[in-house]
């Protein structure tokens, strides 16, 4: 197995995969659903050695290739994975595989494209995670918008032309800053590899104008307040699938950016303007979560629940400069990092599986209204069980996975400063409100109208994807030691970098 | 003994996921959890017995390792000391009487096997809480536990009143999290640990730093940070006051919940975890303050908001919240091994006075209301006859088991009061004597208006009245005889022995409880006979007889002449009133405002304003494109297709 470029398989198969289900086409749907599943299950299965051949005893990167891609300009073809980007993409290939399978049925317009959507939009996301050469990243990152437009383009509800266009230019828009900074930062350091921008020692005043190139195209993604507005539009008019990918995996890009470069390549900038990003995730948690407590679509109101759980990341990756001033140790900065990516991949089982459900009610009755539904448990109780164990999940309650980033970043941010902590943890209460009021309205109460009534239960393929989330949501809040043990040398790494100044000496 | 330890904890978690996920039979989701309940009980029992009787040193073992972040371990571990074994014994005991209850009280349910899971499941997490050897994982069992309370709260799904109830009481639990989540930040900061053995060694040699900066400039001190913080959670949990709201409501549940729940095992966890953390809170005597107030508060005006109630439940959830209160007096005082004891005894007889009321409760078909009861006493003797004793018990009259530790609240608090002064103190000794007289008119009140008087009951109601069931009984009986005997024969050893050396701390110097003044449970029981409270009971007693009893038109004029005074007390201090309009209210607004004003208009009118203006702009430009972005789309990826794969495939 050590032989083999598994990135590159990561990356290329999913994308033959999808060029393979658009030659097969729509005319022959029956075969185009089983290819892209085996397609998918081969790609997660392929994914699992990275998980099970890694070192976690150091922060180098691992599984790398290189190749000469335009040498002219020192780009490399140059892939390889850290504890960060690692589970980043295990959870791609897991989310994949349970999006295919969501779709099965219920897409009957233009299948074999939609299907081929997904895989292609896999392979670039695990290019995004894998990239160390920052115009191979670059090309990943533009490109993985173009399936995603489509999706929510085609696939769409009504106002899917205003939402996907809106989708497209915020980030787009974003992406060039990032561009622009790149090219900056490669007259600098004569080079675009990733590794070498780390150590590439800058002033601070360009520090502060690259971080803040930076900034906006990851604070689009994530989102972060106020570039988020995008986001509650994408996902009500995009298709199921569409809205998991974009919550599991694609606001994950954000804060993975802050990780890969914000961080290492601008730490002073990083370190001036951390009460920047504190503030402003702050205000994700708690301004967010009241504007989600206002939503009337469910869609909306778990987007929103995404924008402030995505606030605990970003917190937890900018905190540790003020733990570090207050104890002199990067401990307190570790925990807080590894509870923000712990966060993100979390919370992309846990937003993903809530998305599934809305998806699975909106498959029956065509309405993600709050107020069309009323007393589904009483129609389907399988379904209520596992949509109550998400909702908790999302209310951070501990033994789900969706407790363990919040926790370790209140934890650590108490060593900052107690109203940081206090202003993070209110999210214990506000979450519970939005998510269990939610829950009250949709899933208790006595049948409110005739739709509820007819509704059937969750069938043997849905129960299957819900199950398969329910595990990894349970098992990674009851266990998630191998989670952190995977990245504790990156991170330990990451922050020891960031602490030293990268300002030359005059 | 890992291995017993263990099985105490998963039996009754595969018990709750045999009945709940596999669709067995009713027989069967019974059978299996009354099974893994009892093997608890039994085995809670032979721990009992290996720590207390045989003497063995306390188990502190951790068994697996949660997750390591920035150099601390969070484990999950238990910690078995005379505390845990205690506890073990009465939520088990409680739990298992409960669980054969329920075969009797939800027969005609159809969520019957649900419910066996759920409180399965409950049993789980309690045990999960009080084994605890860190705070991690007491955070664990403090939330499992209200998760399931919140399901069971919610079980009669349909029921607008049991929904509106059930996310109020996870809500108002969650405010109290908050705090107590915040206290273990503010544990692991100071400490930088979080297994209890570690941090209680580091807070008693004082090699922590001793001070935690709030406001900039002003430092507090870490351990009354600390306290009240953690009090906070306790203060969700054990529903004291002002987060009191949520108890009465949680009687939206079936009774054998509320029972279970929402009066033996869960609402004490507050209890239990401040008694845990007594090394801690003795060195705060600002924290014990705090709890002190806020105890005596919950002590007496929750109640007298007994003395209005008409439904029987919520007498006996009022009484709850009251006895509560007591506990925490007592904590707030240092007299910790009083606080659990009377956590014990109000244990067994207020789970008896709720079974009971619950047995009343299907004899009626599910009427509630006491006004439309009277003289069932001779319709349910065994019901009556262990309401009585849990009446009894729950006033304080010797030799009852709540006479020990009710009494023993109120010597402490005095002696309390004589050791550190101030009119906190001087107040919540007031509150608890007072409370006794409180007490008694409500506890005799309610069983006058159920059982005797004039039977005020419909013809059809009454003519299929009986006593119920003996899986509804014998718990009942199982329930009476505790309720009588565990005071007098444990009061020596919990209070003035060393039941509790090694798990309980008390300052010396603090200690309200005298070993020297205890002459045995006579002597005890002598003492009590001639001190105030044996006589406010009494008094409490024949006020409730005179009222109800005698002179039965009196209550309507009394309500009737005190005005305002009975309207605050019908409208429970307009507590609910104010947080549905301040706080439910309030956050419903601000959230609309936030994303209509703040989202809708500022953020996305600006964004929309200006791709109108590029809109216009690119109107110029038009032409030189297609304007298809499928072509742009597709061009693009091909093209990045052909590229990379140039690479690869030539190389």
């Amino acid at each position: 197995m050590a032989d083999l470029p598994l990135l590159s398989i990561l990356i290329w198969l999913p994308i033959l995969g999808g060029i393979w289900v658009l030659i097969v086409g729509d005319k022959q749907a029956s075969a185009v659903r089983p290819i892209a599943l085996i397609v998918s299950l081969v790609t997660f299965l392929l994914s699992l050695p990275l998980f099970f051949g890694f070192d976690t005893t150091t922060a180098n990167m691992q599984f790398t290739e290189q190749l000469a891609w335009i040498p002219a300009f020192g780009i490399n073809y140059h892939l390889g994975v850290d504890g960060i980007s690692m589970p980043l993409i295990l959870l791609t290939t897991f989310t994949t595989i349970l999006v295919i399978l969501a779709g099965w049925e219920v897409i009957q317009d233009k299948p074999a494209q939609y299907m081929a959507a997904f895989l292609i939009m896999e392979g670039l996301m695990n290019g995004v995670f894998s990239a160390l050469d920052a115009i191979l990243f670059y090309v990943y990152w533009e490109a993985m918008l173009i399936p995603m437009f489509l999706i929510i383009g085609i696939w769409g509800g009504p106002r899917r032309v205003y939402a996907a266009i809106k989708f497209f230019l915020y980030t787009f828009f974003g992406s060039v800053l990032m561009l622009i900074a790149l090219l900056y930062l490669y007259f600098q350091a004569n080079s675009f590899a990733i590794l070498d921008l780390h150590t590439q020692s800058l002033a601070l005043e360009s520090q502060k104008w690259i971080f803040l190139a930076f900034l906006v195209a990851f604070a689009v993604k994530v989102p972060m307040w106020p570039v988020h507005t995008w986001l509650p539009d994408a996902h009500v008019e995009a298709p199921t699938g569409g809205s998991v990918i974009l919550a599991a995996i694609m606001l994950k890009m954000g804060g993975y950016g802050f990780l890969r470069f914000s961080l290492p390549i601008t730490p002073d900038a990083s370190r001036e303007l951390d009460w920047f990003i504190i503030a402003l995730s702050l205000i994700a948690i708690v301004y967010i979560s009241f504007v989600a407590l206002a939503q009337k679509d469910m869609k909306k109101l778990i987007a929103y629940s995404s924008i402030a759980h995505m606030g605990f990341a970003t917190l937890g990756f900018f905190i540790g400069f003020m733990i570090y001033n207050n104890t002199g140790s990067i401990d307190g900065g570790v925990m807080a990092m590894e509870g923000g990516i712990v966060q993100m991949i979390s919370h992309g089982f846990i937003s993903g599986a809530l998305f599934l459900c809305v998806g699975v009610l909106y498959d029956r009755l065509h309405s993600r209204q709050i107020a069309d539904y009323g007393g589904v448990a009483n129609t389907m109780p399988r379904f209520a069980m596992f949509a109550m164990l998400f909702a908790m999940a999302n209310a951070g309650l501990p033994a789900t996975s969706g407790f363990v980033g919040e926790f370790l970043v209140i934890l650590a941010a108490f060593k900052a400063n107690f109203w940081i902590a206090a202003a993070a943890a209110s999210i214990m209460i506000l979450g519970a409100a939005y998510t269990l009021w939610m829950v009250k309205r949709v899933i208790y109460g006595a049948v409110t109208n005739e739709g509820v009534a007819k509704l059937k239960d969750i069938n043997g393929r849905e129960t299957l994807i819900l199950t398969v989330l329910a595990i990894v949501v349970l098992l990674f809040g009851v266990w998630p030691a191998p989670l952190l043990e995977v990245m504790d040398a990156t991170v330990q790494n990451l922050l020891q970098h960031i602490i030293q100044s990268k300002i030359p000496l005059m | 003994m890992q291995n017993v330890y263990l099985a105490i904890v998963l039996a009754p978690l595969i018990g709750a996921i045999i009945a709940g996920l596999f669709g067995v039979s009713r027989k069967v989701a019974h059978s299996v959890t009354i099974g893994a309940v009892g093997l608890s009980f039994l085995l809670s029992l032979v721990v009992f017995w290996h720590i207390v009787i045989a003497g063995n040193a306390p188990f502190n073992e951790t068994l697996y390792t949660w997750l390591i972040a920035g150099g601390i371990r969070f484990e999950i571990g238990f910690l078995v000391d005379s505390l845990t074994a205690l506890m073990l014994v009465v939520v088990s005991f409680v739990s298992w009487m409960v669980h054969f209850y329920t075969i009797g009280y939800m027969k005609d349910d159809p969520g019957y096997q649900r419910f066996f899971s759920y409180i399965s499941l409950f049993t789980f997490a309690m045990f999960m809480l009080v084994m605890s050897n860190n705070f991690l994982q007491l955070f664990f069992g403090w939330e499992a536990v209200g998760l399931v309370s919140y399901l069971l709260i919610g079980f009669w799904y349909t029921r607008d009143s049991a929904i509106y109830a059930n996310l109020k009481a996870f809500l108002v639990n969650r405010v109290g999290d908050f705090g107590f989540a915040l206290g273990i930040a503010a544990v692991l900061m100071t400490f930088n640990s979080l297994n209890y053995a570690e941090v209680f060694g580091l807070a008693q040699s004082g090699e922590y730093q001793e001070t935690i900066s709030i406001f900039s400039g002003t430092e507090w001190s870490a351990m009354t940070v600390i306290c009240i913080l953690l009090f906070v959670g306790a203060m969700g949990k054990s529903a004291q006051f002002p987060l009191h709201v949520w108890l009465p409501d949680s009687m939206e549940g079936p009774t054998p919940i509320s029972a279970l729940i929402h009066a033996a095992t869960m609402v004490t966890a507050g209890i239990f975890m401040v008694a845990r953390m007594s090394p801690l809170f003795e060195l705060s005597t600002t924290a014990l303050t705090f709890v002190i107030v806020i105890g005596a508060i919950t002590a007496f005006f929750m109640g007298l908001l007994g003395l209005v109630q008409h439904d029987i439940k919520r007498v006996v959830a009022y009484s709850t919240l009251s006895q509560l209160g007591y506990m925490t007096v007592a904590l707030g005082a240092s007299a910790y091994a009083a606080g659990i004891f009377h956590l014990m005894t109000h244990a067994f007889f207020k789970a008896l006075l709720f079974l009971g009321a619950g047995s009343v409760i299907i004899a009626m078909h599910h009427e509630q209301d006491m006004r439309k009861m009277g003289g069932l006493r001779k319709y349910m003797p065994i019901t009556y006859i262990t309401a009585l004793i849990g009446s009894i018990a729950l006033c304080g009259f010797p030799p009852f088991s709540g006479f020990f530790s009710k009494d023993a609240i109120i010597e402490a608090v005095h002696h309390a009061h004589e050791i550190r002064g101030g009119w906190q103190t001087a107040f919540a000794y007031y509150a608890v004597l007072i409370g006794v007289f409180i007490t008694a008119l409500y506890t005799f009140r309610m069983l006058f208006l159920t059982f005797h008087g004039k039977e005020r009951m419909d013809e059809h109601t009454r003519e299929h009245l009986k006593e119920t069931p003996w899986v509804v009984t014998g718990p009942l009986i199982a329930l009476a005889i505790p309720s009588v005997l565990i005071g007098m024969f444990t009061i020596g050893p919990l209070l003035f022995g060393q039941y509790f050396d090694g798990s309980i701390f008390v300052t010396p110097e603090h200690n309200p409880l005298n070993p020297e003044s205890y002459h045995g449970v006579l002597g005890f029981i002598g003492h009590g006979l001639i001190q105030l409270p044996f006589w406010l009971a009494l008094a409490g007693l024949g006020t409730a007889y005179f009222l109800y009893i005698k002179r039965p038109e009196l209550p309507a004029v009394i309500a009737e002449r005190s005005g305002i005074l009975y309207k605050i007390l019908v409208e429970k201090y307009f507590a609910d009133r104010f947080n549905d309009w301040f706080f439910a209210g309030g956050a419903r607004k601000i959230g609309s405002l936030t994303w209509q004003i703040g989202d809708v208009k500022l953020i996305d009118g600006f964004v929309n304003g200006l791709a109108k203006f590029v809109g216009w702009l690119s109107s110029v430009v038009r032409h030189l494109q297609t304007g298809f972005l499928y072509h742009y789309a597709f061009t693009m990826i091909i093209g990045l297709a052909v590229l990379l794969g140039w690479v690869v495939y030539i190389r």
